[in-house]
């Protein structure tokens, strides 16, 4: 059975990459673009694994961790937070908000797969 | 008999005789020769110029009518005198302390040296005197016509008669009132030569009197024995009427102005006045002790009909005595004479000195005051104001002569002056009487003495006719100006005092409460009412000093240490053995000298003066202190300013601050923006350059596809980095611009080319209208159509009608270019209006493909930079922007 991802991106191009590489790696990625109703689609999806950018149009991501977090089940599953601004104060928020782990955009893909796949471990 | 002519020659050897005199005493005086001049008796002697011919000739007439009324004449001056501390004292003070010439100097000085005040009561003076010298002419002219009568020789008539005694009293005051100006106002010879007509009024009088009681009676018993009982009814004598009198002539003794002059301005040693104070009443006992002899006498033995006035003279030359009568004419004839002398030289001094002056030195502004020509016009101005003076008397006799009694008229002139009398109490006595208060006080007293006594006393002339006097002003009876709502007083004189003086204090009382006075008043009140409170404070200074007193006031001002170092120093330097040196005149003059250093030189001595004199402050350090205060708050008024502009200063600071760290936070952000904006296209490029370089067996449609998405995500990185140094430049005002002159038809040709591909893509419909655009500009064609492009691109990516259409319409507004760029879509939500034209707005998620959200700031910024503007016009039609752009652009750029 594969462990199933979600990845909430609204960069087309980086959607596609994550896709790519995480699909490589023998994981199911579903992938929701929007900000705005992020929380229902990881509800209804119940996935093993979020990756969730910071800035999303519609919503911010830590509005969304948080929403996900007070979803039924999902508590604990790990969420992968990306931001592209790379502040400290984004990491500070991004685990106040309950993040199981921060990356800072550009990210290296060796890294990137590595810290998925012990987050699902 | 004594003939008229010998009788003249008589009067004039005994004007030479005074001339003699007053010269005499003016020698002395130039030789320094005062104590002579200047002794007690001659001042109590000159003061004897009260005792005129009123009282010479008139006490007797007024004993042989009313019996003792006359003592009240006596009476009230004796009263001031034997109190003279109470008042007297202050007021000799006072003239000597702040060298006043006058009582309307006085006046004038106490209420804040005002003008007006003196104008005034001078004025009131030359008013209120004028009839007491006509009065001493009618004596004069009435004690000659007695001689001549007497004697069947023939005279000239009594207007002639008068006019030469006026005009050679004119010129012997002339002459030795206006010698020479003193400072003082002191006039040495005319003194003398009053003091020596005292002698001979007092000796004439004695004379007749003693003739009487032993040559006509055979002493006391039997004159007293030959007395009307009814003269003596007390009843009838000690009224109202006689306190009124008794209040009167203790006003005149104060207030008039010849009386001010010898008691005041002549005076030359305040200790003279102790003397006068038992020795001038003596003098006027003197004066009334053959008083009611001499009346009973003359009733006794004149004819019923014989003018009581007279009987001074009538008697001894009843009696056959020409020689004690023409003593008893002379010593008349010095009465009157004293009295014109002295009253015109007081009242010159005003004249001259309070109306003349004044208006010379207006008329002359430009002129120096301290030059000779001053002194000349004085001198000048004071012997025409005697001639004047002396004239309007004799006017007044020509006008008023003969009728009424010899001492109503003195009467009547004593209430006139005695209007001044409120303000002049309240003056020496009352900090809160105000200049405002006196004025007014006394005018209204001066309007109803005017009124009920002065006017009235013309008796039927046209001034007043008797219908008026009877039944009041146009009938109305309670304006009647000898029974004033009547409240019925039926003694004319009582009734005038009563309203005069008594309307006149009680406007100088509530006028004063409703007035604040002047700073000048206030300071003039206490110069006045504390004159006797000015001790220096030097004067005893050690008295009341312990050294433990100084010693604390030292530490106080000076600091513990440096208080302890100096008194040790002054100890050793007093070759004490203590620390404590003794409290000597000098250590205190030095330690003053300290606190100055700290605190000032006046609020140092007042300092010293509390710790060493206790309450021995003078006024001049009170004012010092004062000054020195003011002074310190005008300082601290600067430092309040200062300090508000160093407020002023801090909070523009403050302000610029904030704008600094809004500037700084904006520009953080920015960075946070430009990061993000970067780091987007830079994490797809990395990605894939990392898929592509892990060497996986991908479908060449997938290289393909990957190489196409970081190609185009560099040209994306490439043209952000463009847009941002581009805006960056632009905001600074730093862009450098290419400025041309071409036709806006070529501007729209080269956008639309561009965005030509995108258009055809969409399939959408682009409108221009090309007979508008044929305008040619001045401005830079490549930065114009850069915005152009923006507008058209974003117009045709975000309508979302489909197909899309964008029209381009150009016109001229107001002078103006005018460029509208429209599309059919929905246009923008309210929402996102005030967003579109921010950095990287949220907006620029929808505006991603290609674009970071910074085409709208940097079009915004192109389009200031030409000298016009860029603002979104409405969603009418679809989203609408419109640029107003002027013909030519400026060359230099505007800064943002």
């Amino acid at each position: 059975m594969h462990e199933r991802v979600l990845l909430i991106e609204d960069e087309p191009h980086i959607v596609e990459a994550l896709s790519f590489l995480l699909t490589r790696e023998g994981l199911s990625v579903s992938t929701h673009s929007d900000g705005s109703n992020a929380a229902e689609t990881a509800a209804r999806l119940t996935p093993d694994l979020v990756i969730l950018d910071v800035m999303l149009p519609g919503k911010s991501g830590f509005d969304i961790l948080s929403e996900i977090r007070g979803t039924e089940g999902m508590a604990d599953t790990p969420v992968l937070m990306l931001t592209a601004k790379g502040q400290s104060r984004d990491r500070a928020a991004a685990q106040a908000a309950g993040a199981s782990m921060f990356m800072t955009k550009p990210f290296s893909n060796r890294e990137i797969v590595a810290n998925i796949k012990a987050l699902l471990e | 008999m004594i003939s008229f002519n010998v009788l003249v020659s008589i009067c004039l050897l005994y004007v030479l005789g005074l001339f003699a005199v007053a010269y005499a005493a003016e020698r002395w005086a130039e030789t320094g020769r005062f104590a002579i001049l200047r002794s007690p008796l001659v001042y109590t002697l000159s003061i004897s110029v009260y005792c005129t011919a009123w009282t010479f000739y008139g006490a007797v007439g007024s004993a042989a009518r009313n019996g003792l009324e006359f003592v009240a004449i006596y009476l009230g001056p004796t009263l001031v005198f034997v109190g003279w501390w109470l008042l007297l004292h202050k007021l000799v003070r006072i003239g000597r302390v702040q060298r006043i010439t006058s009582i309307a100097d006085l006046l004038s000085s106490r209420y804040g040296k005002s003008g007006g005040m003196a104008v005034l009561v001078t004025v009131l003076a030359v008013v209120g005197t004028t009839p007491y010298i006509a009065l001493q002419l009618q004596s004069m002219t009435l004690s000659f016509a007695v001689f001549t009568t007497a004697t069947g020789a023939p005279a000239p008539s009594p207007t002639v008669t008068a006019f030469y005694v006026a005009a050679g009293l004119a010129v012997f005051t002339i002459i030795f009132g206006t010698r020479n100006l003193d400072a003082n106002e002191r006039h040495h010879g005319v003194v003398t030569a009053i003091a020596v007509e005292a002698v001979v009024k007092l000796a004439a009088l004695l004379s007749v009197g003693i003739f009487v009681v032993w040559g006509v009676a055979n002493g006391p018993a039997d004159i007293f024995a030959r007395m009307d009982p009814e003269l003596l009814q007390s009843s009838q004598v000690f009224n109202t009427r006689w306190l009124t009198l008794n209040f009167l002539s203790a006003c005149a003794i104060i207030c008039l102005p010849r009386m001010f002059q010898v008691i005041v301005v002549e005076n030359a040693n305040e200790r003279h006045l102790a003397t006068a104070s038992w020795a001038f009443p003596l003098y006027l006992f003197l004066m009334s002790l053959f008083v009611l002899p001499i009346a009973i006498a003359g009733q006794s033995i004149l004819a019923p009909d014989a003018n009581p006035d007279l009987f001074v003279l009538t008697v001894p030359l009843d009696q056959g005595q020409q020689t004690l009568a023409t003593l008893a004419f002379l010593g008349g004839f010095s009465s009157a004479t004293s009295m014109v002398i002295v009253a015109s030289i007081a009242l010159s001094t005003m004249v001259s000195n309070h109306i003349v002056l004044p208006l010379w030195l207006r008329m002359n502004a430009s002129r120096n005051p301290a030059s000779d020509d001053v002194r000349d016009l004085l001198l000048r101005s004071r012997r025409l104001s005697i001639a004047v003076v002396v004239a309007l008397g004799y006017v007044y006799f020509q006008f008023n002569g003969g009728t009424g009694a010899l001492a109503s008229i003195g009467l009547i002139a004593f209430l006139g002056v005695a209007q001044v009398l409120p303000a002049l109490l309240g003056g020496l006595f009352w900090h809160s009487a105000t200049r405002p208060a006196a004025i007014a006080s006394i005018c209204t007293g001066f309007f109803v003495w005017a009124y009920t006594l002065f006017v009235p006393s013309f008796g039927g002339a046209a001034l007043m006719g008797p219908e008026t006097l009877a039944s009041g002003p146009f009938g109305i009876l309670w304006l009647a100006p000898q029974n004033l709502l009547g409240v019925g007083i039926t003694d004319p004189l009582v009734h005038a005092v009563f309203w005069s003086l008594g309307l006149n204090t009680l406007v100088f009382i509530t006028v004063s409460l409703l007035t604040t006075p002047s700073a000048i008043e206030r300071l003039q009140s206490v110069q006045f009412i504390n004159v006797f409170g000015q001790v220096s404070p030097r004067r005893g200074i050690t008295r009341n000093t312990t050294i433990e007193d100084l010693l604390v006031l030292a530490q106080r001002i000076l600091g513990r240490e440096e208080a302890m170092a100096l008194f040790k120093a002054q100890a050793r330097h007093q070759g004490k053995d203590s620390p404590l040196p003794d409290a000597t005149n000098e250590l205190i003059a030095t330690l003053e000298r300290e606190i100055a250093g700290s605190v000032g030189a006046a609020a140092a001595h007042a300092m010293m003066a509390q710790v060493t004199g206790g309450a021995e402050i003078s006024f001049e350090d009170m004012i010092a202190v004062a000054d020195e205060t003011a002074q310190i708050m005008e300082y601290s008024a600067r430092l309040e300013t200062q300090s508000k502009e160093l407020e002023q200063a801090a909070a523009q600071l403050r302000h610029a601050n904030a704008k600094l760290t809004e500037l700084g936070a904006q520009k953080d952000t920015f960075l946070s923006q430009v990061s993000h904006e970067l780091r987007t296209p830079m994490t797809s490029i990395r990605t894939f350059s990392e898929i592509l370089q892990d060497g996986d067996t991908l479908e060449p449609d997938q290289l393909n596809h990957f190489a196409t998405i970081i190609h185009s995500e560099s040209i994306r990185l490439t043209r952000l980095l463009d847009d941002i140094l581009d805006l960056s430049f632009m905001e600074n005002g730093r862009v450098q611009l290419n400025l041309e002159t071409v036709p806006l038809q070529n501007i729209i040709d080269r956008a639309l080319a561009t965005t030509q591909a995108q258009a055809n893509e969409l399939g959408a419909v682009i409108r221009r209208d090309k007979t508008a655009e044929q305008i040619t500009l001045y401005t830079d064609a490549d930065r114009l159509s850069q915005v152009l492009i923006n507008l058209v691109t974003n117009a045709l990516k975000h309508c979302g009608t489909t197909p899309p259409e964008v029209s381009v319409l150009s016109g001229l507004h107001n002078g103006k270019l005018v460029i509208t760029v429209a599309d059919n879509g929905k246009g923008i939500s309210d929402d996102d209006i005030d967003l579109i034209f921010e950095k990287f707005s949220k907006l620029s998620k929808k505006f991603t493909s290609g674009s970071a959200g910074l085409g709208l700031p940097i079009s915004r910024e192109i389009v200031k930079n030409l000298g016009g503007t860029l603002v979104y016009a409405g969603n009418s039609m679809g989203a609408v922007f419109r640029i107003t752009l002027p013909l030519a652009a400026s060359e230099t750029p505007i800064t943002a």
